[in-house]
């Protein structure tokens, strides 16, 4: 289910003192089944754009089309629309109310009119995908629960839903690095799996390069950059510029190019810059 | 000369939901010296926030002894001076910010020592000017940063002239950017103004400079000891569930096949460097 973003531009209370262009101009297109990375610095427009792919914010011009689903200034009915795209934001487990985990996974599930049968399915499967143990935890009050726990329930909740795309502001914001890799790794199984749309929001140059397959830059409210991994980090210094970095990996090769080593621009990961290392060094010392 | 911040056999317990007891902290023996900057890491659960909030007396031990600047925190009387003497700094910036102006947040602190006003005006220019938000003594919160909300928390806690600073994950929630903002302030108290640096986070990058780290797991201390020292042991802070700095753990993996990479790398500058010689 392609997205296809048209001349989108956002402006917060128009017409008052306050005004504030939050998106100018975007024009997008995200393929199905893409894993995107959304990057930006505080500000840039990435929370203000994807609020407008589930129709919560509708644009002051432009148009959005998720699906043959279109939303423009006038949408009116975009339930079709959230029920397609699930968006889990910031510090979700700030949003869970319900008095078990069962019944706040439930609760999405619910609201689309299913079979109790067809929520109990839904509600185990999201468990196990996020690594929640159905059993042991099904009857507990979500609040007595570990942060990163309760963090899984909430992206559990969205998921139940069974959202044909899937997207995540910062789902890794204060865990340890433990429960960061999990959450991590399960966003990529439920992806790889199910071949859905992932958008990730994250401020890890480190994470995204390892993740996605496609890379937006935000800056200003407009889209600096987009493109695969290897082709965004490539501008090095127009993402300093912009409060941005590049992977230390990726720094490291671009200082190596630099002192005349000849190795490839696209490396991002530990495993794969231990191997291009060991295979320039092969045979003793760089010849620099 | 006699550490501003001593444990001894400090333990502290509660009872969960479940009615059962648990050991947040077990046995800590510790000393950090005056004007040290130290990094405390750990996965969630380990026990640094429990240990940071014994510092400044918000919670008292079950078992054994916290001394802050020679004070015992279980020393009732002692309370307030052991809370201006050690200042603290929480995760999230918009749980801290109390007034409705910059200035009148830092203001918040010396008011309530007590402290006549054209002093606290004076603390407040300076607090402010230190974190680098003096511009900004007549915005309001809510329109700054999380990194300049941080800053202005930080310069609520200098205003009372603290010798101590715990923070516990200032970072966490900010970007990059804030970040770097933030981790250069605290540096800069450090090391201009001499204020003993208790910094607790996950992101290793930040341990990277500290005079020393403290590893904590299970509310003990398992590991500690100058940066490089503790991040050339990979293996043993994998296990932890811990990160390691990148161009640390490349090192290591290079060194495992035999280059010869100095055990010191720490930084990407360093990394090039050790291959290039």
């Amino acid at each position: 289910m392609p997205i296809k973003i048209e001349n989108l531009t956002h402006i917060y209370m128009q017409g008052t003192p306050f005004e504030a262009t939050a998106l100018q101009n975007i024009n997008l297109e995200i393929d199905d089944g893409e894993f995107v990375g959304l990057i930006g610095h505080t500000g840039s427009g990435k929370s203000t754009l994807i609020q407008h792919l589930n129709g919560l914010l509708k644009p002051t011009s432009g148009t959005i089309t998720v699906n043959d689903i279109r939303i423009d200034k006038d949408s009116r009915n975009l339930k079709e629309v959230r029920r397609q795209v699930g968006l889990v934001f910031q510090y979700p487990e700030h949003q869970l109310f319900e008095e078990t985990v069962y019944q706040d996974i439930a609760f999405g599930p619910r609201n689309l009119g299913l079979s109790a049968e067809e929520i109990d399915v839904r509600v185990k499967e999201a468990m196990a995908l996020v690594g929640l143990d159905f059993d042991s935890l099904k009857d507990r009050s979500p609040f007595e629960l570990s942060g990163g726990q309760r963090r899984r329930v909430a992206i559990a909740g969205v998921i139940a839903m069974k959202p044909k795309i899937l997207i995540l502001d910062e789902p890794t914001a204060g865990l340890d690095p433990r429960g960061r890799d999990e959450i991590l790794g399960q966003i990529k199984e439920f992806h790889e799996r199910y071949g859905i749309t992932v958008i990730l929001v994250s401020h890890s140059m480190e994470d995204v390069a390892r993740l996605v397959n496609k890379i937006i830059v935000m800056n200003r409210g407009r889209v600096a950059l987009y493109g695969t991994p290897e082709e965004v980090f490539r501008h090095a210094d127009e993402l300093e510029e912009m409060g941005l970095g590049i992977p230390q990996i990726t720094r490291l090769m671009r200082m190596l190019r630099e002192r005349g080593i000849d190795v490839p621009d696209d490396v991002f990961t530990i495993e794969r810059a231990k191997e291009v290392i060991l295979e320039k060094l092969k045979g003793g010392k760089v010849n620099a | 000369m006699e550490p501003i911040i001593k444990t001894e056999k400090l333990r502290f317990e509660y009872t969960n939901q479940e009615e059962q007891q648990i050991a947040a902290l077990r046995d800590i023996n510790l000393e950090i010296n005056k004007g040290e900057f130290i990094v405390i890491i750990g996965h969630n659960g380990s026990g640094k926030s429990t240990l940071a909030k014994h510092i400044n007396a918000i919670l008292k031990p079950s078992a054994g002894v916290i001394w802050v600047k020679g004070m015992d925190t279980r020393d009732d009387d002692k309370v307030w001076d052991i809370r201006q003497t050690a200042g603290m700094v929480f995760q999230n910036p918009d749980n801290q910010l109390v007034a409705t102006i910059v200035e009148e947040d830092v203001a918040f602190g010396p008011e309530n020592l007590a402290i006549p006003p054209e002093e606290i005006r004076k603390r407040i220019k300076e607090a402010l000017e230190k974190v680098g938000m003096e511009s900004y003594a007549k915005s309001a919160p809510h329109y700054l940063s999380g990194g300049q909300k941080q800053r202005v928390a930080i310069a609520g806690i200098i205003a009372m002239k603290p010798e101590i600073i715990v923070l516990d994950e200032p970072t966490a929630m900010l970007d990059p950017s804030g970040r770097r903002e933030v981790m250069e302030t605290i540096h800069y108290l450090n090391k201009q103004e001499g204020i003993t640096v208790v910094h607790i986070t996950h992101y290793m990058e930040e341990a990277i400079d500290a005079d020393r780290v403290i590893v904590m797991e299970k509310g003990k201390v398992v590991m500690q000891g100058k940066p490089r020292d503790i991040f050339t042991k990979v293996e043993q802070l994998k296990a932890l569930g811990l990160d390691v700095p990148q161009m640390a753990e490349l090192a290591y993996e290079l060194r495992k096949e035999g280059l010869d990479i100095s055990p010191d790398v720490m930084t990407v500058e360093e990394m090039v460097n050790s291959l290039c010689q």
